[in-house]
C-alpha cells in the first residue's frame, strides 16, 4: 500500500503555513537529544545539516567525497529561480508555480509544487545574507535573467558558476555548524546500506574508501540528499561519480521508487565525439537567451556555418514555437533537436549537433557583452573543442542531465520508510516529467533549508522516548555482513572486463531504448537485453587491487551493479506509461506535430514501485495527482 | 577520428600513505589528441586492466573544471602546461607525438598521498571551518535588495569566490603554502557588507589555522600561475591587510574584557 501524501487541506495558497502550524514541535532543549543523520553534501544536505545544527540537532553528515564542497551541485551553471519579481515583468509565488506545474507537464503534486515557489524567495534573501556574490547591476541591485519555459525574468546568478557560488553558501554555513560541534563530518565514506528497525529507519552502513572498512552509524532519521540516476547513461553532464546506489539500498529496504522514467535531456551540450568519451559538457541553457539555434536547410550543405545566407538556414525552434522561441523547456527543445539531426540536417564531423549561434547578439550587444555573460562557459567550450565561439557557431546537442524519478516521498519529504527522507534530486517530488532550468538549485535549498527543519521535527517529536538503536544490533550486524558479502563478491568474480566496460555498454543500451523517444517494442527489447548484460557482469566483471585500500574499480562495481537494476525498473516504468509526458516520450503517442501526447485519462498518477525481491519485478502503486489550481491542457509554447 | 598520439608516461605509484613510492613507465599508444589528459589516464588504465595489474588512482569527479577533485603534477606543473586550467580541462591536443610526460601527485606535506595520486587535502575544510562563512543562520534574511551590493565591489568577490579548492596553489608553492586558498575565501568575504560583522575575526581564525598546516608566503607568486581559476595574487595583499588589522584590532578587544 502506499501511505497517504499527507497534503494538507485548504486553499492552496495556504497549504504549507497551516501544515508548519500543524506539525509538532521538538522543544530547543530537546533537539539536542536526538541524531539525525544526513547523507550526501550537495545543497540540499548542506543545507538541511548546516539548519539542522542551527536548530540544536546532532547532526552527522556522510559524503564519499573528500570535502563536502565537491558534490556535483557545484557544476550547475546557470541560475536559481525565484518569484521576488524585481524586474516588475509580472512575476508571481502563482506564475512561478503555475509555470513550474506546467513545464512538468502536469505530472507534479500541485501542493509541493506551491511550497516550493513560496519559500524560493526567502532562498534568495538567505543566500545573499551568506554572502553568495550574486550577479549585480550598476545600483547594487541583483540582476536577473530569463530561462526556457517562462515569460518573466526571474533567475538569479552568479556569472555561470550559479551552482558553485550556492553549494559554497551552504557548505560554509554547514562547515560554520562543524566548528561549533554540531554537525559531524565524515568525508570519504560511502553510503551502502539503509538500516531499518521495527519499521522505522535507524542508521546506515559505510564502506571507508580510504581504509575500506565497514562500519554502522546510529541515527534517530535519516535524511538522503543524494542526488539523481542520471548516470545510468554512462554519458551525461553528471559527475563521474554521480549514482543511484543509496537510494537504490534504499530502495531494497522498502523505500518506493517513484517516476523512474522521467529522465530529462538536456538541449544544449557539447556533442560526443569519440568512443573514448568520459562525459558530456553542459553548455548552460542561459544561452539560449541570447543564442539562436538552427540547422542548414540543406542536409548536404557543405558551406562554413558563416556563409550559410539566412535564408538558407532553418531556425526550428523560433519557427515552431514563435512566442517562447529558443526558450521552450528543455524537453521540447531536446526533442526538436533530435528530430532535425534524425532528418540529416546535422552539423559538426558526425552530424549528431545543431548550431548555437551568438553572431547576432554580438552584432547587437557587442562581444565585451557577451563574454560578461556567458565567457567562462565559451571559454569551456574552446578548450574541449579547439573552437572559438565568438566566431563558429557553437555545436550542441541533448545529453543527460538530470532525472526527475526518485524515491517516492510524501509532502514532508519522508519515503514509505518511515524516519527515512530524501530530498533534492534524490526525491521525485516537484517536477513531474520535466524539470525547468534553474529549478534543481532552487529545489535543493528549499528542501534543505526551508522543509526538511520543519518536518523532521514532526516526526522526531512524538519520539523523544526513543533511544539509539545499538550499532551491536542484530539489523546492524546483519547489514555490514550484507556490505561485506557483496564486496566480497566482487572481488572474487575473477572475470575479464572492467566495470567501466560494462557501464557503457548499459548506458548504449538506456541511451538507445529509454532515451529520448520510447516504443514498447523498445522497451522489452531493452529488459532482456539488460538482464542478459546483467548476468554477463556478474559472472565476467574484473576488479583489480584489495578491498582494504582505496580501488576506484570496486566502488564503481558496487554503483553498476544498483544502474543495471534501475535500468531494468526505468524500461518497466517507461512500458507501463503508455503516454507521452514531459521527458518520457512514447512515440505510440504524440500529437500530429510530433508534440507529447499525454492521457491524463489513465495517467495523471505519480508510479510508486515497491521492491519485491531481487530478480523479481517491482509493483506498481499508483498515486492520483489532482488539480486543484492549475488547468490540465496540451502543452504549448507556440 | 581525431588524430593519435604515442605516448610515454611516468606515473608515480604508492599504494598506501605509509609504503614507499615508485615512478613506473607505462607505454601509452594511439591517444586521440580530442581526449582529455583525464580520458588519457582512463584508456591506460582500461588497458592496465586488460593485462591484470592494477590501475592507477587518480582524483576526479565533474570533469568540466568545477568541482576542484581532479589535480596532478604533469612534468613538474600542477594541473599541467596550460594557463587557468584544471587537469580534467587539459586536452591531449597540447602535448605532441612521442612526448615522455612524468604524472606526479600533488607535492606538499600538509597533503599526504592516500594512494597513487590521490592525496589527501582535508587541510583546507579546517581553514574554511575556522572562518570561511558569514554567521547567517536560517530564516534571519532580510529581503536580498535591502543591502545594495556596488557591481565592482561583487564582482570582485566572485572573482575571490571562484575558487574550487584544488589546492594547486600549495602544490606550485616552494613553501607549500596556502596564502592563495585562504585569501580567497577572506577576500570573498571580507569585501562584501555581508562579512563586516566577522571580519577580522574571521582573518585571523583563518590564518592561524592555516598556519597550523601549512608553510609561509614569500611572494614567489607560483600560486596564481598554477591557478585553473587565475585567482590573483593580489587577494593575498588584502588578505595581510587585513591579518595584520586584526591582530591590532582583537588584541584591542581582549584588553576591553
Amino acid at each position: 500500500m502506499l501511505p497517504d501524501a499527507k497534503l494538507p487541506t485548504g486553499p492552496m495558497a495556504e497549504k504549507w503555513d497551516n501544515h508548519k502550524f500543524d506539525m509538532k514541535l521538538v522543544n530547543p532543549a530537546n533537539k539536542r537529544r536526538f541524531k539525525i543523520i544526513v547523507v550526501g553534501s550537495g545543497l540540499a544536505g548542506s543545507s538541511a545539516a548546516a539548519t539542522f545544527g542551527e536548530l540544536g540537532y546532532q547532526v552527522e553528515v556522510f559524503t564519499f567525497h573528500d570535502s563536502p564542497r565537491r558534490a556535483h551541485s557545484i557544476a550547475a551553471q546557470g541560475g536559481i529561480n525565484a518569484a521576488k519579481n524585481y524586474r516588475n515583468d509580472g512575476d508571481s509565488v502563482y506564475r512561478l508555480f503555475y509555470d513550474t506545474v506546467k513545464g512538468g507537464d502536469y505530472r507534479a503534486r500541485e501542493a509541493n509544487v506551491y511550497r516550493l515557489a513560496q519559500v524560493s524567495v526567502n532562498i534568495i534573501d538567505q543566500m545573499a545574507a551568506q554572502g553568495v556574490p550574486f550577479a549585480r547591476e550598476y545600483g547594487g541591485l541583483l540582476d536577473n535573467r530569463s530561462f526556457g519555459g517562462a515569460q518573466v525574468s526571474r533567475t538569479f546568478y552568479a556569472r555561470g558558476q550559479t551552482g558553485q557560488q550556492l553549494l559554497l553558501g551552504a557548505y560554509q554555513q554547514m562547515m560554520r555548524q562543524v566548528h561549533l560541534g554540531k554537525v559531524k563530518l565524515h568525508t570519504k565514506k560511502e553510503m551502502l546500506d539503509v538500516v531499518v528497525k521495527d519499521g522505522e529507519a535507524c542508521g546506515i552502513v559505510t564502506r571507508d574508501l580510504v581504509t575500506g572498512q565497514v562500519e554502522a552509524h546510529s541515527g534517530h532519521a535519516v535524511v538522503l540528499a543524494t542526488g539523481g540516476y542520471g548516470n545510468v547513461f554512462y554519458l551525461s553532464t553528471n559527475a563521474m561519480a554521480c549514482n543511484v546506489t543509496a537510494a537504490w539500498r534504499a530502495h531494497r529496504k522498502g523505500a518506493f521508487f517513484a517516476n523512474p522514467c522521467y529522465t530529462q535531456i538536456h538541449p544544449t551540450c557539447i556533442p560526443a565525439s569519440d568512443e573514448f568519451q568520459s562525459k558530456l559538457t553542459l553548455m548552460s541553457e542561459s544561452l539560449r537567451n541570447d543564442g539562436r539555434i538552427w540547422v542548414p536547410r540543406n542536409p548536404d550543405e557543405t558551406r562554413p556555418a558563416d556563409q550559410i545566407p539566412e535564408a538558407d538556414r532553418y531556425y526550428f525552434l523560433e519557427e515552431k514555437y514563435p512566442a517562447f522561441g529558443n526558450l521552450v523547456p528543455r524537453d521540447v527543445a531536446s526533442r526538436n533537436a533530435k528530430m532535425v539531426v534524425d532528418q540529416g540536417l546535422g552539423v559538426g564531423p558526425l552530424k549528431n549537433g545543431v548550431y548555437l549561434d551568438f553572431v547576432d547578439a554580438i552584432n547587437r550587444d557587442s562581444a565585451e557583452v557577451i563574454e560578461e555573460k556567458y565567457g567562462n562557459l565559451l571559454q569551456m567550450y574552446e578548450r574541449i573543442t579547439g573552437e572559438d565561439p565568438y566566431k563558429t557557431p557553437m555545436r550542441i546537442y541533448p545529453a543527460t542531465h538530470y532525472t526527475m524519478g526518485g524515491l517516492w516521498v510524501d509532502y514532508n519529504l519522508m519515503t514509505t520508510i518511515p524516519g527515512l527522507y530524501a530530498a533534492g534530486e534524490a526525491n521525485f517530488s516537484d517536477h513531474g516529467a520535466n524539470r525547468l532550468g534553474a529549478s534543481a538549485l532552487m529545489q535543493g535549498l528549499a528542501d534543505g533549508y526551508f522543509v526538511l527543519p520543519y518536518t523532521i521535527g514532526d516526526y522526531l517529536a512524538p519520539r523523544l522516548q526513543k533511544k539509539l538503536v545499538d550499532t551491536s544490533d542484530e539489523v546492524f550486524t546483519t547489514a555490514v555482513a550484507g556490505v561485506q558479502d557483496q564486496t566480497a563478491r566482487f572481488m572474487s568474480i575473477g572475470g575479464t572486463r572492467s566495470p567501466d566496460h560494462f557501464h557503457r555498454e548499459l548506458g548504449k543500451l538506456v541511451w538507445d531504448y529509454i532515451g529520448m523517444a520510447r516504443n514498447a517494442t523498445g522497451l522489452e527489447k531493452a529488459i532482456s537485453e539488460i538482464k542478459a548484460l546483467k548476468d554477463e557482469f556478474w559472472a565476467d566483471l574484473r576488479v583489480l587491487g584489495t578491498a582494504d585500500s582505496l580501488n576506484s574499480s570496486l566502488e564503481k562495481a558496487g554503483r553498476i551493479a544498483d544502474f543495471f537494476e534501475l535500468a531494468e525498473l526505468m524500461a518497466r516504468d517507461a512500458l507501463d506509461r503508455r503516454e507521452s509526458c514531459g521527458g518520457h516520450f512514447r512515440e505510440e503517442s504524440q500529437t500530429e506535430d510530433n508534440e507529447a501526447l499525454r492521457d491524463d485519462e489513465n495517467f495523471a498518477h505519480v508510479s510508486a514501485w515497491e521492491w519485491n525481491g531481487t530478480d523479481q519485478p517491482q509493483t506498481k502503486h499508483a498515486e492520483q495527482l489532482v488539480f486543484e489550481e492549475v488547468h490540465l491542457t496540451q502543452r504549448s509554447y507556440k | 577520428m581525431s588524430n593519435t598520439l604515442n605516448l610515454t608516461l611516468n606515473i608515480w605509484r604508492q599504494d598506501s600513505p605509509n609504503s614507499a613510492g615508485r615512478f613506473e613507465t607505462y607505454k601509452a599508444p594511439g591517444i586521440p589528441e580530442d581526449a582529455s589528459f583525464l580520458e588519457m589516464l582512463d584508456l591506460v588504465n582500461e588497458a592496465l586492466i586488460a593485462e591484470g595489474k592494477v590501475p592507477i588512482e587518480f582524483p576526479h569527479d565533474c570533469r568540466e573544471g568545477i568541482c576542484g577533485t581532479c589535480g596532478v603534477m604533469i612534468n613538474g606543473r600542477a594541473h599541467g602546461p596550460e594557463r587557468g586550467t584544471a587537469t580534467c580541462q587539459l586536452h591531449m591536443r597540447k602535448f605532441s607525438d612521442g612526448d615522455t610526460i612524468d604524472v606526479e601527485p600533488w607535492r606538499a606535506a600538509a597533503f599526504p598521498v592516500i594512494r597513487d595520486l590521490v592525496v589527501d587535502r582535508s587541510p583546507l575544510d579546517a581553514i574554511i571551518e575556522a572562518g570561511g562563512y558569514i554567521s547567517a543562520p536560517t530564516g534571519t534574511a532580510q529581503d536580498a535588495n535591502d543591502t545594495p551590493i556596488p557591481k565592482e565591489v561583487a564582482d570582485s568577490a566572485m572573482d575571490a569566490a571562484a575558487c574550487i579548492g584544488c589546492g594547486a596553489c600549495v602544490a606550485a608553492c616552494p613553501n607549500s603554502a596556502a596564502q592563495l586558498f585562504t585569501a580567497a575565501k577572506v577576500w570573498h568575504l571580507n569585501s562584501l557588507p555581508q562579512g563586516q560583522p566577522e571580519r577580522y575575526r574571521r582573518a585571523q581564525n583563518m590564518v592561524e589555522t592555516m598556519e597550523l598546516f601549512f608553510g609561509s608566503c614569500t611572494n614567489h607568486g607560483e600560486c596564481s600561475e598554477a591557478c585553473p581559476k587565475e585567482i590573483s595574487q593580489d587577494f593575498i595583499a588584502y588578505l595581510n591587510r587585513d591579518h595584520m588589522k586584526a591582530k591590532i584590532f582583537n588584541r584591542k578587544l581582549a584588553s576591553q574584557r
